[in-house]
């Protein structure tokens, strides 16, 4: 059974969506009995960094997250909350990944957008999490801030700076693109996930 | 640097794709859910969803439409068609909008615009612009084209932006449903004014007129119907034809 952490930071409709169609059985919950003996953990989210931190603390939720030691994935605030701390509301994040999410810069000369949003190409790909993929696939983004490139990074991309698309650390894994959005090359990174991490 | 997106629009009236010329006359082109996954498969970086029923039982049916969309199409789409209360936002998000588009609704309160995106976000948030060339002036329009304000273009998606849309989807109502083109010294105007995304939206008739668009008129995204409902150019076809024109795209 997968747990989809509900910490009530907008709607999860999509990731449920997109494991409904992989036929995946999962449960969505903000209940630590459950989340900790689940066999694998989904953390998604969308919304601002320092309340999305909030919530999880309000819930007694961040010393079981960082506890895990099952396969967790956290996708976009998801991950950026499990990053050591968020430019954005300047919060003290998780830290179980070693790097801090920084906010982009627009440019109208080169063309960068702030928020980062559309499609775009992933390269230096490691772990089974993107096996399968291409160097240079795209996938789906919308953010405003990002991790800075790192050891544990996994993927990168760029939009006016590089920055980790994705990062691993033992049992912990985060995208920063959205999986649920991101056609069949996302269902593929959902499916490594349930099945090779 | 993100890729410039390719989105198919579809026009929905009680469930069931539509599309106009120039908003009259509409022909059946068929079901919603199956063209967006047809869409999807071809390569379709977004899809947008916009009904254009006018009653209460076709907003209901959208709803439940909207439910469909999201559990079977796995790339973003965006809703739009008489959004005006934050009960509707609210509604289109739990049914699995990862966007919605306000248009008439916005003109008329824009305090609508700050209150959706400070509750959901700029990136749920699509300011829909129509207009249209009055004596040289480009001027909003309302309610599907039929009411001229004096709002003026540049300055209200300016307005919009500061306000915190997302995205910008300008439709030249002079244009659209006519395959003659996009205004692309406008949406270059508009591109050099804003910092968000800018999508065209309304007179695409040929790959030429969409390379065009996203180049001199340095739009991020085109948005098409009729070309793309009546298959005169599938999307595969047109992405591979920008790629071969140096634009970056999704392939």
């Amino acid at each position: 059974m997968i747990a989809i952490v509900d910490y009530d930071t907008g709607n999860l409709c999509s990731v449920c969506n997109a494991l409904l169609r992989l036929g995946v059985e999962f449960v969505v919950t903000d209940d630590a009995e459950i989340i900790k003996s689940a066999d694998k953990v989904l953390l998604p989210g969308v919304g601002e960094a320092s309340s999305a931190m909030q919530k999880l603390r309000e819930r007694g939720l961040c010393d079981v997250i960082k506890a895990l030691t099952q396969p967790v994935l956290g996708i976009c605030i998801g991950m950026q909350l499990m990053c050591r701390r968020s430019e954005e509301g300047n919060a003290e994040c998780l830290g179980i990944f070693d790097t801090e999410v920084k906010r982009f810069v627009a440019d109208k000369k080169s063309g960068v957008k702030v928020p980062h949003m559309g499609w775009n190409e992933i390269r230096n790909l490691k772990t089974p999490l993107l096996a399968g993929l291409k160097e240079g696939d795209f996938l789906y983004f919308v953010h405003s801030f990002a991790p800075q490139i790192c050891d544990e990074a996994i993927a990168v991309s760029e939009n006016g700076r590089q920055f980790a698309a994705a990062l691993n650390k033992g049992n912990f894994y985060g995208t920063q693109f959205h999986p649920e959005k991101s056609g069949t090359i996302g269902e593929q990174i959902l499916k490594n996930f349930i099945e090779h991490c | 640097m993100v890729a410039k997106r390719i989105i198919p629009c579809l026009d929905v009236k009680d469930g069931r794709t539509v599309k106009g010329v120039n908003f009259v006359g509409l022909k059946d082109v068929g079901d919603a859910v199956e063209l967006g996954c047809r869409y999807a498969l071809e390569g379709a970086d977004e899809l947008v969803y916009l009904d254009i029923s006018a009653t209460c039982e076709g907003r209901k049916t959208f709803t439940s439409l909207v439910e469909r969309i999201a559990q079977n199409i796995n790339i973003p789409f965006t809703v739009g068609g008489g959004i005006s209360t934050m009960d509707d936002a609210a509604r289109l998000l739990d049914a699995g909008a990862d966007k919605i588009s306000i248009n008439s609704a916005a003109v008329a309160n824009p305090d609508i615009i700050d209150q959706i995106a400070a509750k959901y976000g700029s990136q749920f948030l699509v300011l829909a612009i129509d207009a249209k060339q009055v004596d040289g002036i480009w001027r909003i329009t309302t309610h599907g084209g039929n009411k001229l304000t004096d709002k003026e273009l540049i300055s209200w998606a300016y307005e919009g932006q500061e306000r915190g849309a997302g995205e910008i989807l300008f439709t030249s109502m002079d244009h659209d449903g006519t395959k003659n083109g996009y205004p692309c010294e406008t949406y270059a105007a508009l591109a050099d004014k804003l910092s968000i995304p800018i999508i065209a939206s309304g007179g695409a008739g040929s790959v030429d007129d969409i390379v065009k668009v996203l180049t001199e008129g340095k739009a991020d995204a085109a948005l098409a119907a009729s070309i793309f409902h009546y298959g005169e150019v599938s999307i595969a076809e047109l992405k591979k034809e920008l790629q071969k024109r140096d634009i970056k795209v999704r392939l």
